[in-house]
């Protein structure tokens, strides 16, 4: 198992520079990319929506039973639900949620590609595979998760602001001035570098996943499943590393 | 030209090629041919780079391409066309997008121009109008002439086809064939095919290579096949009673 760990590790490593060669022909790469800008985004619009409306209502019911009967003011509310989400949530949330959504198809069209023989194929053409296949996708995530979770830290803070007013009887005037007090901007930064560590892990690992599978459809499915679970705790690290940075900072 | 040096391939423990050494010419329409499991499909991957051999070495003209870097490789495959054995056709692109690739990603000709060219190779193959299907929505004959179509679009000057007629009714097999011999001839290419059908190696078999469990058993031209007395040899080409009967009473009447 370790031993296949780092064997993996290395075999990843090695393979990132193919990726991020000179591309035969701009204009397919683009054409790709803009697929796969859709095919992310608009794809998985509904799903972060949802996710973030819940997760935003969610932290405001907690908490407001946490604030009861304490002496911290009721506006906290607002504070409390807006850095949560910014802080943690929407681009934590909708990464995992985007590397079982997303990663797991990208490695099942990579690896159906490979067991097809179609990489073969392209690969008999003079296309770099390694690129044509993997980098339209890391550029369309990079470019489409930090709008993702724009969205969804905007929308959660919406569930919030319901669930607050509606369900825990706050006021619409003490959400509010919750959410205008103690704004840090480097927050917001942390997000948007969050989004994007984010989304290169979770195309890069799945498509490796994809583009190395051997066997059949047993192996394919496998090999989906690895690239949302590798997926998933990359990104876990990944946060914990960057909470660790930021805060040290 | 095509050189293969002392080739030898093993999976695991299982030795598939055992010290292949043969040349390919150019303009010609070389076989490799033998009994299924006998590592065609294998050396033509090593052929094409697509799979290393565990000795010796190919060479293209005076490259070898075991020894030159990924960049170089990718530039010698722009000259290359290649037909699989299981087709390989780009499931979620029409047909007209399949033979249509390798020009979006090379040229920088006009659609219309593309499109013209596309339609020049389906006729080629007689498969006008099915420009707008999708492989899945094609016979299995079909699908390997649309192979073809798409290995010849770029005017490659070396063509690979794996089994090309298999699959195919005897009448649409001897077409193809006459189709890929005569792209070799008009361009002067280097063509290799991968085949057991006994009327491409009398039809089409001007360089023949004859591997038989990893070794070559024997080599040289369809004419000399049916008066060859190796055993191997007849064995395979003349596999059923009949055809044995045939080519005695053909030997008897010559
Ligand atoms: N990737 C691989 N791993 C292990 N063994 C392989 C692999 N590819 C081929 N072989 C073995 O190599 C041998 C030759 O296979 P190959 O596909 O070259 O046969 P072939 O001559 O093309 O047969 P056919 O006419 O049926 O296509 C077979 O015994 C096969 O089991
Ligand atoms: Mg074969």
């Amino acid at each position: 198992m370790q031993k296949t760990l780092i064997h993996d590790l290395g075999k990843f490593i090695n393979w990132l520079p193919q990726i991020f060669s000179r591309p035969e022909n701009t204009k397919m790469y683009y054409k790709e990319t803009i697929r796969q800008m859709y095919d992310i985004g608009i794809g998985s619009l509904p799903i972060v929506f949802i996710i973030s409306l819940f997760i935003g209502a969610v932290t405001a019911i907690q908490f407001s039973y946490q604030l009861s009967g304490t002496l911290i003011p009721p506006y906290y509310i607002g504070y409390i639900v807006r850095d949560m989400m910014i802080i943690e949530l929407s681009s934590t949330f909708t990464c995992l949620v985007l590397a079982g959504k997303v990663g797991s198809t990208m490695a099942a069209e990579i690896g159906g590609m490979r067991q097809k023989e179609h990489i073969d194929a392209m690969e008999i053409m003079g296309v770099n595979t390694s690129a044509y296949l993997v980098m339209p996708k890391i550029i369309a995530a990079l470019l489409i998760v930090p709008v993702l979770v724009t969205v969804s830290a905007l929308i959660g803070i919406g569930g919030g602001y319901f669930a607050a007013v509606n369900v825990s009887g706050f006021s619409d005037a003490e959400f509010t001035r919750g959410l205008r007090s103690f704004f840090v901007p480097l927050y917001v930064n942390m997000m948007y570098i969050k989004s994007i560590v984010f989304a290169f892990i979770l195309v890069t690992v799945a498509c490796y996943q994809g583009y190395f599978v051997t066997g059949g459809s047993v192996e394919l499915g496998k090999a989906s499943t690895r690239a949302v679970v590798f997926g998933d705790i990359l990104i876990l690290v990944a946060d914990l590393l960057i909470a660790v940075v930021f805060m040290a900072s | 030209m095509i050189i293969a040096k002392d080739i030898t391939k093993s999976f695991d423990i299982q030795e598939v090629l055992k010290g292949i050494s043969f040349t390919f010419e150019k303009g010609k329409t070389n076989l490799i041919i033998g009994k299924s499991g006998a590592g065609k499909t294998v050396l033509l991957k090593i052929l094409v780079g697509l799979l290393q051999p565990s000795t010796g070495t190919v060479y293209y003209d005076d490259i070898d391409i075991c020894s030159i870097n990924k960049q170089q490789l990718r530039e010698l495959r722009m000259q290359i066309g290649m037909l699989f054995q299981g087709n390989a056709l780009f499931d979620s692109m029409t047909i007209e997008e399949n033979i249509r690739f390798p020009m979006d990603m090379f040229t920088k000709e006009s659609i219309q121009e593309k499109r013209n060219r596309v339609n020049y190779c389906l006729e080629r193959v007689s498969l006008e109008g099915i420009n707008n299907k999708y492989p899945s929505e094609i016979s299995g004959g079909m699908q390997k002439r649309v192979g073809i179509a798409r290995s010849i679009v770029l005017s490659p000057k070396y063509l690979f086809c794996d089994e090309p007629n298999s699959g195919l009714d005897p009448k649409t097999a001897i077409t193809i064939d006459e189709l890929i011999s005569s792209i070799t001839k008009d361009n002067e290419i280097t063509t290799i095919i991968n085949t057991h059908d006994m009327n491409s190696v009398m039809e089409i078999g001007e360089n023949i290579c004859f591997l038989d469990q990893g070794e070559i058993a024997w080599q040289g031209h369809k004419d000399e096949v049916l008066e060859n007395e190796n055993p191997k040899l007849q064995e395979f080409i003349f596999a059923s009673p009949f055809l044995q009967k045939l080519r005695s009473r053909a030997l008897n009447a010559g």
